[in-house]
């Protein structure tokens, strides 16, 4: 891709629910080929900026602009989803009475996902050889013919980055993928999403400190739904306002400077 | 790991993925001709041909019993689609096989004519309740063709609409099944009340003729049998086929996760709409079929009990098989016809505890049952419900 500037532009972005503002004024770039690392207090509105972008919650008022002029508000999940936007759950969501490359299948992107296409079509050798490609990615080529539901917790959240993959999205969205995992796949995710982050750009939610000095370039702070600072994963963890909002009391800052 | 590998190892699964489809699929292609040939011609033939006396001698009465079943089990299949496979619980269907029903039964009252028991060319009930002249959306049902396209058509469109409407609000779960069963509960009262004009409580009954053929012929119920095998085989591949295609695993996905299938670039309410229409149509057709059969439709056929039924039916063949939701109607029929004979009011109670045993035990029903003891060796269509629901 060679498009330049933003692929993702919120402009002063409110959502409220039923009074409480999950979203405050909020301005977010990222632009192409970027890896964003989004943390963040619970509370401070991460999943809602991933719900907002994807479509699934409406903001009262604001602009969201995906690429060079298109706008997302008045667009369903779905619509969303075919223009290129990929969003990975937090908790894993795969489809767990199919196969693993029913699972994949059902994901790739195609030109037409309506009830008749869909019952007529049947895969193209281009297809499959490119689901074959993303089961090798994920590492799950062994496991094709598996139901979903029989993975393990890491392979699911694999699987589904998987899925999300062959939708062919520029922009990926991806919540807490290392929830759950052990050292050893937090370490492979990181370097999945590594990989990734060459052709796609991609959005991480993240809580796991250690993960996000893995994988980070870029980190926005969101707090009490807006950004609180963005910079380099460094700047950020010395920032003392960053500190505060996690530790809450300034003791506890100064201990955690001491242990440093 | 590299190419060479990776080829390998898919080549061996691929291989034996599809070898174990094909045995399954070989044997689901034998039982169907199998169950097929006996339906259709073996047990007609032996209702013809041995004499009454003979123990082979299939009776005009058990033929035309399980020309009944035979059309519960098409509904059962439509059901089965939208439970079974897609998650959704309908408790109204009774309302789309009434609709089928009673456009038969308009046209069969219609071409009563005369013989009536008051000799006049309006129906029955009409006479009854000083309705003077034929209402307007009678009219159209003197023609039988007409019918025919009314009782698929009529909750075709009827489940489209409300359908449209459900899914379009993202009305799901709990609710959906509520929203249905008001539905139910509102058409028995609509078809109960007499300015209805659709014979209210007594429903439409006393049929002489469909398509000039007396009903009251042995021959004429043979026929309707027949058909009712013939129509049940078609539905039965239609609903195999689209359980086979992409479509159908998108349904069996929006059960699994709506959210998935919504942000992988599907609408989930389009997919939902259609196979609820689809499962419609097949429930008008087999109130279609059931109607001249049974000979009587009344609003306790189609309220909320005999929609609540079916489910029942789909529960205990094996819900999210296709096969499964066939044994379940002709089963749990069969087994209805049996007991109502000898112990009529054991009856609720049997069915009450059938549905508590297959919620408790054996959750994926008969075929999940059979599955479980021949070791997942079964040729049946895997059932896609597994006991975590």
């Amino acid at each position: 891709m060679t498009e330049r500037g933003s692929i993702i532009y919120l402009e002063a972005v409110t959502v409220d629910f039923d009074g409480f503002k999950a979203l405050c004024n909020l301005n977010f770039i990222v632009n192409y080929h970027e890896l964003r690392v989004v943390i963040g207090p619970n509370g401070a509105g991460k999943t809602t900026l991933l719900d907002v972008i994807s479509g699934k919650v409406k903001p009262v008022s604001g602009r969201v602009i995906f690429g060079k002029d298109q706008d997302l508000l008045p667009m369903r999940e779905h619509e969303i989803a075919t223009l290129g936007i990929g969003r990975k759950f937090q908790t894993p969501s795969v489809y767990g009475n199919l196969t693993v490359w029913e699972n994949l299948d059902l994901s790739l992107k195609r030109v037409s996902k309506g009830v008749f296409a869909t019952l007529w079509a049947k895969s193209t050798p281009a297809e499959i050889e490119r689901t074959q490609s993303v089961l090798a990615t994920i590492g799950l080529s062994e496991k094709r013919g598996v139901r979903a539901g029989a993975l393990s917790h890491g392979e699911k959240q694999w699987l589904e980055i998987g899925m999300v993959l062959l939708q062919d999205p520029a922009l990926l969205l991806v919540d807490e993928p290392v929830a759950g995992m052990t050292d050893q796949e937090t370490e492979q995710t990181g370097q999945l999403l590594q990989s990734l982050a060459d052709k796609h750009a991609i959005i991480v939610i993240e809580h796991d400190m250690e993960f996000v000095r893995q994988i980070a370039r870029t980190v926005t702070v969101l707090h009490e739904g807006t950004v609180l600072c963005e910079g380099p994963v460094e700047q950020i963890q010395a920032d003392p306002r960053v500190v505060e909002i996690y530790l809450g009391r300034k003791k506890e800052k100064e201990a955690h400077a001491a242990a440093r | 790991m590299t190419d060479d590998e990776r080829a390998r190892g898919l080549g061996v699964t691929a291989s034996e993925v599809n070898h174990h489809m094909q045995d399954r699929e070989r044997g689901e292609g034998l039982s169907f001709w199998l169950v097929g040939f006996f339906l259709l011609i073996a047990l007609p033939l032996l209702n013809v041909l041995p004499g009454q006396d003979s123990w082979l001698h299939v009776s005009d009465f058990t033929l035309n019993l399980f020309g009944k079943f035979l059309a519960f089990a098409i509904l059962a299949l439509g059901l089965d689609l939208i439970w079974g496979y897609t998650g959704i619980l309908s408790l109204g269907h009774g309302v789309f096989f009434g609709l089928g029903a009673y456009a038969i039964g308009m046209n069969m009252m219609l071409s009563i004519g005369t013989e009536s028991v008051y000799g006049s060319s309006l129906p029955d009930f009409m006479v009854w309740n000083q309705v003077k002249e034929l209402p307007l959306f009678w009219k159209p049902f003197y023609n039988p063709w007409f019918a025919v396209a009314a009782a698929i058509l009529v909750p075709t469109i009827f489940a489209a609409l409300f359908g449209f409407l459900a899914f379009r609000s993202r009305i799901k779960g709990v609710y959906f099944s509520i929203i249905t069963q008001a539905l139910a509960l509102s058409a028995w009262l609509v078809f109960n009340r007499n300015e209805t004009n659709l014979g209210g409580t007594n429903g439409l009954t006393d049929f002489k003729t469909l398509l000039g053929f007396r009903l009251s012929e042995p021959g004429t119920q043979r026929g309707l049998y027949v058909a009712t095998v013939l129509v049940l085989g078609a539905a039965y591949l239609l609903c195999r086929w689209i359980t086979r295609s992409r479509t159908g695993k998108v349904l069996v996905a929006i059960r699994d996760s709506e959210q998935r299938v919504l942000f992988s670039g599907y609408s989930p309410a389009t997919y939902k709409l259609f196979v609820f229409v689809v499962s419609a149509a097949l429930a008008g057709l087999a109130g279609a079929l059931y109607v001249p059969q049974v000979g009587i439709i009344t609003p306790a056929q189609i309220g909320v009990l005999p929609s609540i039924e079916m489910v029942i039916w789909v529960a205990v063949g094996g819900r999210g098989t296709l096969v499964g939701a066939v044994l379940g109607a002709v089963g749990v029929n069969l087994g209805r016809s049996i007991l109502t004979n000898h112990f009529p009011e054991l009856w609720p109670f049997f069915l009450g505890g059938l549905f508590i045993a297959v919620v408790l035990l054996f959750p994926d029903g008969f075929i999940g049952l059979i599955r479980k003891i021949r070791g997942g060796q079964s040729w049946f269509h895997k059932p896609v419900v597994t006991a975590e629901r």
